[in-house]
Protein backbone atom coordinates (compact mmCIF):
# COMPACT_ATOMS: atom_id res chain seq x y z
CA UNK A 1 0.00 0.00 0.00
CA UNK A 2 1.31 3.66 -0.35
CA UNK A 3 1.69 6.29 0.82
CA UNK A 4 -1.05 8.37 -1.06
CA UNK A 5 -3.32 5.03 -0.20
CA UNK A 6 -2.90 4.82 3.20
CA UNK A 7 -4.18 8.69 3.53
CA UNK A 8 -6.96 8.59 1.00
CA UNK A 9 -8.28 5.27 2.41
CA UNK A 10 -7.75 5.22 5.71
CA UNK A 11 -6.52 8.19 7.78
CA UNK A 12 -8.94 10.86 5.99
CA UNK A 13 -12.35 8.94 6.65
CA UNK A 14 -10.68 8.17 9.49
CA UNK A 15 -10.26 12.28 10.56
CA UNK A 16 -14.00 12.56 8.66
CA UNK A 17 -15.66 10.31 10.49
CA UNK A 18 -13.40 11.23 13.86
CA UNK A 19 -14.41 15.33 13.72
CA UNK A 20 -18.62 13.70 13.75
CA UNK A 21 -18.04 11.74 16.39
CA UNK A 22 -15.62 14.88 17.78
CA UNK A 23 -19.06 16.38 17.89
CA UNK A 24 -21.42 14.10 19.28
CA UNK A 25 -18.86 13.46 21.98
CA UNK A 26 -18.96 17.47 22.97
CA UNK A 27 -22.88 17.43 23.27
CA UNK A 28 -21.97 14.37 25.70
CA UNK A 29 -19.52 15.75 27.60
CA UNK A 30 -21.48 18.68 28.58
CA UNK A 31 -24.44 17.24 29.77
CA UNK A 32 -22.11 14.87 31.45
CA UNK A 33 -20.32 17.79 33.03
CA UNK A 34 -22.85 20.52 33.94
CA UNK A 35 -26.13 18.46 34.20
CA UNK A 36 -24.22 15.69 35.68
CA UNK A 37 -25.89 12.56 34.08
CA UNK A 38 -24.68 9.90 31.19
CA UNK A 39 -27.74 11.06 28.02
CA UNK A 40 -28.43 8.48 26.57
CA UNK A 41 -30.22 9.21 23.85
CA UNK A 42 -28.05 11.14 22.31
CA UNK A 43 -27.49 9.12 19.50
CA UNK A 44 -31.11 9.24 18.41
CA UNK A 45 -31.40 13.04 19.27
CA UNK A 46 -28.63 12.88 16.03
CA UNK A 47 -31.20 10.80 14.28
CA UNK A 48 -34.26 12.72 14.47
CA UNK A 49 -31.78 16.09 13.78
CA UNK A 50 -31.05 14.11 10.50
CA UNK A 51 -34.00 13.19 9.09
CA UNK A 52 -35.58 16.68 9.97
CA UNK A 53 -32.85 18.02 7.81
CA UNK A 54 -34.11 15.02 5.34
CA UNK A 55 -37.55 16.88 5.73
CA UNK A 56 -36.39 20.03 5.01
CA UNK A 57 -34.29 18.43 1.86
CA UNK A 58 -37.17 16.96 0.52
CA UNK A 59 -39.35 19.82 0.93
CA UNK A 60 -36.23 21.48 -1.98
CA UNK A 61 -33.79 22.88 0.42
CA UNK A 62 -30.48 22.40 -0.20
CA UNK A 63 -28.85 20.14 2.34
CA UNK A 64 -26.25 22.74 3.90
CA UNK A 65 -28.76 25.05 4.09
CA UNK A 66 -31.04 22.64 6.01
CA UNK A 67 -28.50 21.88 8.22
CA UNK A 68 -28.39 25.30 10.78
CA UNK A 69 -32.45 25.10 10.09
CA UNK A 70 -32.49 21.48 11.70
CA UNK A 71 -29.97 22.60 14.34
CA UNK A 72 -32.40 25.51 15.67
CA UNK A 73 -35.27 22.70 15.58
CA UNK A 74 -33.82 20.21 17.70
CA UNK A 75 -32.26 22.82 20.12
CA UNK A 76 -36.14 23.69 20.74
CA UNK A 77 -36.68 20.00 20.29
CA UNK A 78 -33.82 19.34 23.13
CA UNK A 79 -35.13 21.76 26.08
CA UNK A 80 -38.82 20.46 25.29
CA UNK A 81 -37.75 17.17 26.20
CA UNK A 82 -35.59 18.51 29.44
CA UNK A 83 -38.78 20.20 30.33
CA UNK A 84 -40.85 17.30 29.81
CA UNK A 85 -38.72 14.41 31.25
CA UNK A 86 -35.61 15.25 32.91
CA UNK A 87 -36.61 18.25 34.70
CA UNK A 88 -38.89 16.24 37.05
CA UNK A 89 -36.24 13.82 37.81
CA UNK A 90 -33.61 16.45 39.07
CA UNK A 91 -34.29 15.71 42.51
CA UNK A 92 -33.81 12.55 42.11
CA UNK A 93 -30.74 10.10 42.35
CA UNK A 94 -29.02 11.02 38.88
CA UNK A 95 -29.17 6.64 37.95
CA UNK A 96 -33.01 7.31 37.34
CA UNK A 97 -32.65 10.41 34.55
CA UNK A 98 -29.63 8.14 32.79
CA UNK A 99 -32.63 5.43 32.84
CA UNK A 100 -35.08 7.87 31.65
CA UNK A 101 -32.93 9.03 28.77
CA UNK A 102 -32.78 5.38 27.70
CA UNK A 103 -36.67 5.41 27.48
CA UNK A 104 -36.38 9.43 25.54
CA UNK A 105 -33.96 7.17 23.20
CA UNK A 106 -36.57 4.90 22.08
CA UNK A 107 -39.40 7.11 22.10
CA UNK A 108 -37.31 9.47 19.83
CA UNK A 109 -36.03 6.54 17.26
CA UNK A 110 -40.04 5.45 17.30
CA UNK A 111 -40.78 8.79 15.98
CA UNK A 112 -38.57 8.40 13.20
CA UNK A 113 -39.50 5.25 12.30
CA UNK A 114 -43.19 6.19 12.30
CA UNK A 115 -42.72 9.29 10.50
CA UNK A 116 -39.56 8.53 7.86
CA UNK A 117 -40.29 4.55 7.73
CA UNK A 118 -37.27 2.45 8.64
CA UNK A 119 -36.19 2.00 5.53
CA UNK A 120 -32.28 3.73 4.89
CA UNK A 121 -32.48 6.97 3.02
CA UNK A 122 -30.45 9.81 1.60
CA UNK A 123 -29.95 13.46 1.33
CA UNK A 124 -28.83 13.28 -2.74
CA UNK A 125 -28.60 9.80 -4.64
CA UNK A 126 -26.40 9.67 -7.04
CA UNK A 127 -22.73 8.99 -7.32
CA UNK A 128 -20.04 11.63 -6.05
CA UNK A 129 -16.65 11.47 -7.41
CA UNK A 130 -13.92 13.12 -5.17
CA UNK A 131 -11.65 15.89 -6.37
CA UNK A 132 -8.12 15.60 -6.30
CA UNK A 133 -6.12 18.23 -4.03
CA UNK A 134 -2.10 17.13 -4.28
CA UNK A 135 -2.88 13.66 -4.30
CA UNK A 136 -5.30 13.64 -1.84
CA UNK A 137 -8.89 12.80 -2.82
CA UNK A 138 -11.94 15.01 -0.60
CA UNK A 139 -15.48 15.18 -1.82
CA UNK A 140 -17.07 18.07 -1.05
CA UNK A 141 -19.69 16.79 1.11
CA UNK A 142 -15.96 15.57 3.41
CA UNK A 143 -14.49 19.52 2.85
CA UNK A 144 -17.87 20.89 4.25
CA UNK A 145 -17.67 18.36 7.21
CA UNK A 146 -14.82 19.11 8.26
CA UNK A 147 -15.08 23.09 7.51
CA UNK A 148 -18.56 22.56 9.34
CA UNK A 149 -16.59 20.92 12.51
CA UNK A 150 -13.92 23.41 12.65
CA UNK A 151 -16.58 25.95 12.43
CA UNK A 152 -18.99 24.62 15.38
CA UNK A 153 -15.73 23.68 17.64
CA UNK A 154 -14.36 27.50 17.07
CA UNK A 155 -17.75 29.04 17.96
CA UNK A 156 -18.09 27.31 20.92
CA UNK A 157 -14.88 27.35 22.07
CA UNK A 158 -15.18 31.32 22.12
CA UNK A 159 -18.30 31.21 23.21
CA UNK A 160 -17.57 29.17 26.52
CA UNK A 161 -14.21 31.29 26.71
CA UNK A 162 -15.67 34.96 26.64
CA UNK A 163 -18.88 34.97 26.76
CA UNK A 164 -20.82 36.01 30.10
CA UNK A 165 -23.37 32.63 29.88
CA UNK A 166 -20.37 30.82 28.81
CA UNK A 167 -18.61 31.27 31.64
CA UNK A 168 -21.53 30.57 33.65
CA UNK A 169 -21.74 27.20 31.72
CA UNK A 170 -18.28 26.45 32.92
CA UNK A 171 -18.93 27.65 36.05
CA UNK A 172 -21.73 25.62 36.62
CA UNK A 173 -19.05 22.34 35.60
CA UNK A 174 -16.74 23.37 37.49
CA UNK A 175 -18.51 23.92 41.20
CA UNK A 176 -22.35 24.03 40.62
CA UNK A 177 -22.75 25.02 43.95
CA UNK A 178 -20.55 27.92 44.31
CA UNK A 179 -21.98 29.19 40.70
CA UNK A 180 -25.10 29.45 42.43
CA UNK A 181 -23.70 30.97 45.46
CA UNK A 182 -22.50 33.59 42.71
CA UNK A 183 -26.06 33.94 41.46
CA UNK A 184 -25.64 32.05 38.63
CA UNK A 185 -29.74 30.46 37.47
CA UNK A 186 -29.36 27.05 37.27
CA UNK A 187 -32.83 26.76 35.01
CA UNK A 188 -31.10 28.55 32.52
CA UNK A 189 -27.78 27.38 32.42
CA UNK A 190 -29.39 24.15 31.67
CA UNK A 191 -31.51 25.50 29.05
CA UNK A 192 -28.71 27.05 27.38
CA UNK A 193 -27.09 23.28 27.84
CA UNK A 194 -29.99 21.69 26.04
CA UNK A 195 -30.41 24.40 23.37
CA UNK A 196 -25.87 23.34 22.31
CA UNK A 197 -26.47 20.02 23.04
CA UNK A 198 -29.75 19.43 20.92
CA UNK A 199 -28.08 21.43 18.13
CA UNK A 200 -25.31 19.91 17.85
CA UNK A 201 -26.88 16.36 17.94
CA UNK A 202 -28.42 17.90 14.83
CA UNK A 203 -25.38 18.64 13.56
CA UNK A 204 -23.56 15.25 14.14
CA UNK A 205 -26.67 13.16 12.69
CA UNK A 206 -26.57 15.41 9.91
CA UNK A 207 -23.14 15.12 8.61
CA UNK A 208 -23.41 10.68 9.08
CA UNK A 209 -26.49 10.92 6.69
CA UNK A 210 -24.40 13.41 4.23
CA UNK A 211 -21.32 11.24 4.49
CA UNK A 212 -23.49 7.81 4.05
CA UNK A 213 -27.10 6.97 4.33
CA UNK A 214 -29.60 7.54 7.01
CA UNK A 215 -31.51 5.20 8.97
CA UNK A 216 -33.58 5.08 12.15
CA UNK A 217 -30.66 3.51 14.36
CA UNK A 218 -27.65 5.26 12.74
CA UNK A 219 -27.70 7.77 15.85
CA UNK A 220 -27.87 4.27 18.29
CA UNK A 221 -24.57 2.70 16.17
CA UNK A 222 -22.67 5.88 17.09
CA UNK A 223 -23.75 6.36 21.13
CA UNK A 224 -20.66 4.10 22.09
CA UNK A 225 -17.91 5.65 19.91
CA UNK A 226 -19.38 9.12 20.85
CA UNK A 227 -19.24 7.96 24.35
CA UNK A 228 -15.67 6.41 24.52
CA UNK A 229 -14.71 9.57 22.72
CA UNK A 230 -15.75 11.94 25.39
CA UNK A 231 -14.40 9.85 28.15
CA UNK A 232 -11.42 9.28 26.51
CA UNK A 233 -10.89 13.01 26.36
CA UNK A 234 -11.69 13.78 29.61
CA UNK A 235 -15.29 14.38 30.93
CA UNK A 236 -16.28 17.53 31.05
CA UNK A 237 -13.22 19.03 28.81
CA UNK A 238 -14.21 19.95 24.82
CA UNK A 239 -10.75 19.96 23.60
CA UNK A 240 -10.82 16.58 24.89
CA UNK A 241 -13.96 15.42 23.39
CA UNK A 242 -12.30 16.78 20.01
CA UNK A 243 -9.58 15.15 20.67
CA UNK A 244 -11.18 11.41 21.92
CA UNK A 245 -13.26 11.51 18.88
CA UNK A 246 -10.70 12.38 16.44
CA UNK A 247 -8.64 9.16 17.98
CA UNK A 248 -11.86 6.90 18.27
CA UNK A 249 -12.41 7.75 14.31
CA UNK A 250 -9.34 6.91 12.99
CA UNK A 251 -8.41 4.26 15.12
CA UNK A 252 -11.83 2.47 13.82
CA UNK A 253 -10.64 3.07 10.17
CA UNK A 254 -7.13 1.71 11.31
CA UNK A 255 -9.00 -1.08 12.84
CA UNK A 256 -8.92 -3.13 10.03
CA UNK A 257 -4.86 -3.77 10.24
CA UNK A 258 -5.35 -5.75 12.89
CA UNK A 259 -9.09 -7.12 13.32
CA UNK A 260 -11.34 -8.39 10.53
CA UNK A 261 -13.63 -5.82 8.85
CA UNK A 262 -16.97 -7.12 10.63
CA UNK A 263 -15.11 -6.06 14.42
CA UNK A 264 -14.46 -2.15 13.51
CA UNK A 265 -17.64 -1.39 16.03
CA UNK A 266 -15.71 -2.84 18.73
CA UNK A 267 -12.92 -0.83 18.39
CA UNK A 268 -14.66 1.83 20.44
CA UNK A 269 -15.41 -0.41 22.96
CA UNK A 270 -11.76 -1.48 23.02
CA UNK A 271 -10.72 1.70 23.45
CA UNK A 272 -13.45 2.61 26.28
CA UNK A 273 -12.27 -0.44 28.65
CA UNK A 274 -8.59 0.58 27.94
CA UNK A 275 -8.70 4.48 29.03
CA UNK A 276 -11.07 3.38 32.07
CA UNK A 277 -8.46 1.07 33.46
CA UNK A 278 -5.04 3.29 32.56
CA UNK A 279 -6.36 6.91 33.20
CA UNK A 280 -9.93 6.76 34.08
CA UNK A 281 -10.15 10.43 34.15
CA UNK A 282 -9.24 10.84 30.55
CA UNK A 283 -6.16 12.06 28.66
CA UNK A 284 -7.13 15.82 29.65
CA UNK A 285 -8.24 15.37 33.20
CA UNK A 286 -11.57 15.41 33.48
CA UNK A 287 -13.72 15.09 36.39
CA UNK A 288 -13.99 11.61 38.27
CA UNK A 289 -16.89 9.53 36.86
CA UNK B 1 -30.48 47.77 65.09
CA UNK B 2 -28.15 45.28 63.88
CA UNK B 3 -27.30 44.25 60.21
CA UNK B 4 -28.38 41.06 60.70
CA UNK B 5 -30.53 39.48 63.41
CA UNK B 6 -30.72 35.50 63.69
CA UNK B 7 -33.42 35.07 66.64
CA UNK B 8 -33.76 31.21 67.98
CA UNK B 9 -33.01 29.87 64.27
CA UNK B 10 -33.67 25.98 64.32
CA UNK B 11 -32.92 23.56 61.45
CA UNK B 12 -31.35 20.95 59.79
CA UNK B 13 -30.36 19.38 56.44
CA UNK B 14 -32.53 16.28 56.63
CA UNK B 15 -35.40 15.46 58.90
CA UNK B 16 -33.64 16.06 61.85
CA UNK B 17 -32.18 19.49 63.34
CA UNK B 18 -28.62 20.61 63.76
CA UNK B 19 -29.46 24.05 65.29
CA UNK B 20 -31.49 24.06 67.88
CA UNK B 21 -32.06 27.52 68.61
CA UNK B 22 -29.27 29.81 67.67
CA UNK B 23 -29.20 33.65 68.08
CA UNK B 24 -26.72 36.05 66.65
CA UNK B 25 -26.20 39.73 65.66
CA UNK B 26 -23.67 41.27 63.99
CA UNK B 27 -23.70 45.08 63.61
CA UNK B 28 -22.86 47.20 61.06
CA UNK B 29 -19.21 47.29 60.65
CA UNK B 30 -18.53 44.81 63.00
CA UNK B 31 -16.39 41.86 63.52
CA UNK B 32 -18.06 38.85 64.74
CA UNK B 33 -16.56 35.09 65.34
CA UNK B 34 -18.26 32.11 65.76
CA UNK B 35 -15.82 29.64 67.60
CA UNK B 36 -16.17 25.73 69.04
CA UNK B 37 -15.68 22.63 68.41
CA UNK B 38 -15.81 20.40 65.10
CA UNK B 39 -19.50 19.29 64.55
CA UNK B 40 -21.09 22.09 66.45
CA UNK B 41 -22.94 23.91 64.05
CA UNK B 42 -20.97 26.69 63.15
CA UNK B 43 -20.75 26.38 59.31
CA UNK B 44 -24.37 25.21 59.51
CA UNK B 45 -25.50 28.29 61.50
CA UNK B 46 -23.58 29.99 58.63
CA UNK B 47 -25.76 28.11 55.52
CA UNK B 48 -28.72 29.13 57.10
CA UNK B 49 -28.25 32.71 56.88
CA UNK B 50 -27.47 32.15 52.89
CA UNK B 51 -30.95 30.04 52.42
CA UNK B 52 -28.81 26.75 52.09
CA UNK B 53 -31.13 24.48 54.76
CA UNK B 54 -34.34 23.87 55.78
CA UNK B 55 -35.02 26.65 58.57
CA UNK B 56 -38.18 25.25 60.67
CA UNK B 57 -37.93 27.76 63.34
CA UNK B 58 -36.56 30.66 64.48
CA UNK B 59 -35.99 34.08 62.35
CA UNK B 60 -33.45 35.53 60.05
CA UNK B 61 -33.57 39.51 59.40
CA UNK B 62 -31.23 41.48 57.27
CA UNK B 63 -30.82 45.16 56.97
CA UNK B 64 -34.60 45.25 58.25
CA UNK B 65 -36.27 42.86 56.23
CA UNK B 66 -37.15 39.28 57.08
CA UNK B 67 -34.92 36.72 54.73
CA UNK B 68 -35.92 33.75 56.51
CA UNK B 69 -36.41 31.02 53.91
CA UNK B 70 -35.22 32.95 51.02
CA UNK B 71 -33.57 30.97 48.29
CA UNK B 72 -29.47 32.24 48.05
CA UNK B 73 -29.32 34.19 44.72
CA UNK B 74 -32.03 36.44 45.80
CA UNK B 75 -29.74 36.82 49.45
CA UNK B 76 -26.60 37.71 47.52
CA UNK B 77 -28.52 40.42 45.71
CA UNK B 78 -29.29 42.03 49.09
CA UNK B 79 -25.97 42.37 49.67
CA UNK B 80 -25.04 39.39 51.67
CA UNK B 81 -21.89 36.93 50.04
CA UNK B 82 -20.78 33.77 51.34
CA UNK B 83 -17.08 32.33 51.23
CA UNK B 84 -17.57 28.64 51.67
CA UNK B 85 -15.09 26.40 54.64
CA UNK B 86 -14.73 24.06 51.15
CA UNK B 87 -14.71 23.94 47.66
CA UNK B 88 -14.53 28.26 47.42
CA UNK B 89 -13.15 28.96 44.11
CA UNK B 90 -13.68 27.47 40.60
CA UNK B 91 -10.62 25.55 40.16
CA UNK B 92 -10.51 25.29 36.29
CA UNK B 93 -11.74 29.25 35.70
CA UNK B 94 -8.68 31.41 35.83
CA UNK B 95 -7.99 34.06 38.96
CA UNK B 96 -9.58 36.84 37.41
CA UNK B 97 -12.45 34.58 35.39
CA UNK B 98 -13.04 33.86 39.43
CA UNK B 99 -13.78 37.36 39.85
CA UNK B 100 -16.07 37.55 37.08
CA UNK B 101 -18.73 35.56 38.26
CA UNK B 102 -18.65 37.08 41.61
CA UNK B 103 -19.74 39.86 39.72
CA UNK B 104 -22.03 38.17 37.85
CA UNK B 105 -25.01 39.52 38.89
CA UNK B 106 -23.91 43.01 38.44
CA UNK B 107 -23.72 45.15 34.93
CA UNK B 108 -21.89 48.04 33.63
CA UNK B 109 -18.68 49.22 34.42
CA UNK B 110 -16.92 46.92 36.79
CA UNK B 111 -13.29 48.51 36.12
CA UNK B 112 -13.36 49.93 40.16
CA UNK B 113 -14.33 46.59 41.14
CA UNK B 114 -11.56 44.47 40.03
CA UNK B 115 -8.90 47.61 40.63
CA UNK B 116 -10.52 47.57 44.48
CA UNK B 117 -9.73 43.69 44.40
CA UNK B 118 -6.61 43.42 43.21
CA UNK B 119 -5.67 46.39 45.64
CA UNK B 120 -6.60 44.52 48.68
CA UNK B 121 -4.51 41.60 46.90
CA UNK B 122 -2.11 42.45 45.04
CA UNK B 123 -0.38 39.01 44.52
CA UNK B 124 -3.10 37.91 42.79
CA UNK B 125 -2.29 40.28 40.29
CA UNK B 126 0.51 38.65 38.84
CA UNK B 127 -1.39 35.43 38.98
CA UNK B 128 -4.71 36.90 37.31
CA UNK B 129 -4.60 34.22 33.99
CA UNK B 130 -3.20 31.19 36.17
CA UNK B 131 -5.93 28.66 37.24
CA UNK B 132 -7.45 29.23 40.24
CA UNK B 133 -7.25 25.74 41.21
CA UNK B 134 -3.26 25.98 40.65
CA UNK B 135 -2.58 28.23 43.13
CA UNK B 136 -1.54 27.52 47.21
CA UNK B 137 -4.10 26.89 50.00
CA UNK B 138 -3.52 30.73 50.67
CA UNK B 139 -3.69 31.87 47.73
CA UNK B 140 -6.61 30.19 46.49
CA UNK B 141 -8.62 31.78 50.10
CA UNK B 142 -8.07 34.79 48.46
CA UNK B 143 -9.40 34.11 45.40
CA UNK B 144 -12.64 32.90 47.62
CA UNK B 145 -12.71 36.40 49.29
CA UNK B 146 -12.31 38.07 46.34
CA UNK B 147 -15.32 36.57 44.38
CA UNK B 148 -17.06 37.33 46.92
CA UNK B 149 -16.27 40.47 47.94
CA UNK B 150 -16.96 41.67 43.84
CA UNK B 151 -20.48 42.14 44.56
CA UNK B 152 -20.00 44.75 47.22
CA UNK B 153 -21.84 43.32 49.94
CA UNK B 154 -22.43 44.50 52.91
CA UNK B 155 -21.95 41.22 54.92
CA UNK B 156 -19.60 38.90 54.32
CA UNK B 157 -19.54 35.26 56.02
CA UNK B 158 -16.35 33.91 56.12
CA UNK B 159 -16.23 30.08 56.76
CA UNK B 160 -12.84 28.99 58.41
CA UNK B 161 -10.75 31.50 56.10
CA UNK B 162 -7.14 30.19 57.98
CA UNK B 163 -7.94 26.54 58.08
CA UNK B 164 -4.66 24.37 56.75
CA UNK B 165 -2.85 28.15 56.20
CA UNK B 166 0.58 29.00 57.47
CA UNK B 167 0.91 31.42 60.24
CA UNK B 168 2.52 34.22 57.99
CA UNK B 169 -1.05 33.53 55.51
CA UNK B 170 -3.07 33.49 58.44
CA UNK B 171 -2.16 36.72 59.77
CA UNK B 172 -2.14 37.83 56.24
CA UNK B 173 -5.93 36.81 55.83
CA UNK B 174 -6.53 38.84 59.34
CA UNK B 175 -5.17 41.69 58.15
CA UNK B 176 -7.13 41.62 54.98
CA UNK B 177 -10.65 40.77 56.94
CA UNK B 178 -9.87 43.84 59.00
CA UNK B 179 -8.97 45.71 55.75
CA UNK B 180 -12.40 44.86 54.17
CA UNK B 181 -14.21 45.77 57.65
CA UNK B 182 -12.67 49.29 57.48
CA UNK B 183 -13.85 50.00 54.22
CA UNK B 184 -17.38 49.78 55.83
CA UNK B 185 -18.39 45.95 55.46
CA UNK B 186 -19.32 44.26 58.14
CA UNK B 187 -18.28 40.13 59.00
CA UNK B 188 -19.31 37.02 60.22
CA UNK B 189 -16.26 34.62 60.77
CA UNK B 190 -16.20 31.21 61.66
CA UNK B 191 -12.68 30.44 63.30
CA UNK B 192 -11.22 27.00 64.29
CA UNK B 193 -7.53 29.39 65.52
CA UNK B 194 -9.72 30.45 68.38
CA UNK B 195 -7.57 32.39 70.20
CA UNK B 196 -6.58 34.23 67.66
CA UNK B 197 -9.66 34.96 66.15
CA UNK B 198 -11.38 36.34 69.28
CA UNK B 199 -7.97 38.73 70.25
CA UNK B 200 -8.96 40.95 66.96
CA UNK B 201 -12.58 40.82 66.54
CA UNK B 202 -15.56 42.60 68.20
CA UNK B 203 -17.34 40.48 69.59
CA UNK B 204 -17.50 36.27 69.66
CA UNK B 205 -20.02 33.33 69.60
CA UNK B 206 -19.20 30.09 71.44
CA UNK B 207 -21.29 27.21 69.60
CA UNK B 208 -21.66 23.88 70.86
CA UNK B 209 -24.29 21.13 70.17
CA UNK B 210 -26.34 23.35 67.88
CA UNK B 211 -26.65 26.15 70.38
CA UNK B 212 -25.39 29.06 71.86
CA UNK B 213 -23.41 29.13 74.45
CA UNK B 214 -21.50 31.91 75.13
CA UNK B 215 -21.15 35.09 73.71
CA UNK B 216 -19.24 38.46 74.25
CA UNK B 217 -16.81 41.02 73.24
CA UNK B 218 -13.53 39.05 72.24
CA UNK B 219 -11.54 39.87 74.96
CA UNK B 220 -14.07 38.79 77.79
CA UNK B 221 -14.21 35.46 76.16
CA UNK B 222 -11.13 35.17 76.02
CA UNK B 223 -10.73 35.66 79.74
CA UNK B 224 -13.81 33.56 80.56
CA UNK B 225 -12.38 30.61 82.33
CA UNK B 226 -15.02 28.03 81.23
CA UNK B 227 -14.15 29.00 77.56
CA UNK B 228 -10.78 28.63 77.82
CA UNK B 229 -10.75 25.56 79.41
CA UNK B 230 -13.64 24.08 77.27
CA UNK B 231 -12.43 25.49 73.57
CA UNK B 232 -9.50 27.28 73.94
CA UNK B 233 -7.37 24.43 74.75
CA UNK B 234 -6.96 25.60 78.43
N1 LIG C 1 -24.55 18.61 54.08
C1 LIG C 1 -24.85 17.99 55.25
N2 LIG C 1 -25.82 17.04 55.29
C2 LIG C 1 -26.15 16.42 56.45
N3 LIG C 1 -25.58 16.67 57.63
C3 LIG C 1 -24.60 17.59 57.68
C4 LIG C 1 -24.19 18.29 56.48
N4 LIG C 1 -23.20 19.15 56.83
C5 LIG C 1 -23.00 18.99 58.15
N5 LIG C 1 -23.85 18.07 58.68
C6 LIG C 1 -23.92 17.68 60.10
O1 LIG C 1 -24.29 18.80 60.85
C7 LIG C 1 -23.55 18.88 62.05
C8 LIG C 1 -22.87 20.22 62.17
O2 LIG C 1 -21.94 20.35 61.11
P1 LIG C 1 -21.19 21.69 60.76
O3 LIG C 1 -20.49 21.48 59.48
O4 LIG C 1 -22.11 22.82 60.86
O5 LIG C 1 -20.13 21.78 61.94
P2 LIG C 1 -18.95 22.82 62.13
O6 LIG C 1 -19.14 23.42 63.46
O7 LIG C 1 -18.84 23.72 60.99
O8 LIG C 1 -17.70 21.84 62.19
P3 LIG C 1 -16.22 22.01 61.60
O9 LIG C 1 -15.44 22.73 62.63
O10 LIG C 1 -15.75 20.59 61.44
O11 LIG C 1 -16.31 22.73 60.30
C9 LIG C 1 -22.59 17.70 62.04
O12 LIG C 1 -23.14 16.69 62.86
C10 LIG C 1 -22.56 17.25 60.62
O13 LIG C 1 -22.39 15.87 60.53
MG1 LIG D 1 -17.53 24.02 59.48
Amino acid sequence: MTLMDFLNFHLVPGIVLGSIYAVGAIGITLVFGILRFAHFAHGDMATLGAFIALALVTAGIDPWRALPIAMAVMAVVAIGVDKLFYDYLKARPKIVTVMASLGVALMLRAVVQVVFGVDPRTYASGIVRPDDYFGILLRDRELYTLAAVVLIVIGLTLFLRHSRWGKAMRAMSDNPDLARLSGVDNRKVTMLTWAIVGALCAASGFMLGINNELHSMMGWQVLLPMFAAAILGGVGRVEGAVLGGLIVGIAEEMSIFILPAQYKAATAFVLLLLILLVRPRGLLNGKVL
Amino acid sequence: MALLDMKDVRGGYGDADVLHGVSMRVGEREIVVIVGPNGAGKSTAMKSVFGLLTVRGGSIVFDGEDITGWAPDRIVQRGICYVPQVDNVFREMTVHENFEMGAFLRRGDLSAAYDRIYGLFPDLKAKRRNLAGDLSGGQRQMVAMGRALMLDPKLLLLDEPTAGLSPKYMEQIFQITRDVRDAGVSILLVEQHAKQALAFCDRGYVLATGANRHEGSGQALLADREVAEMFLGG
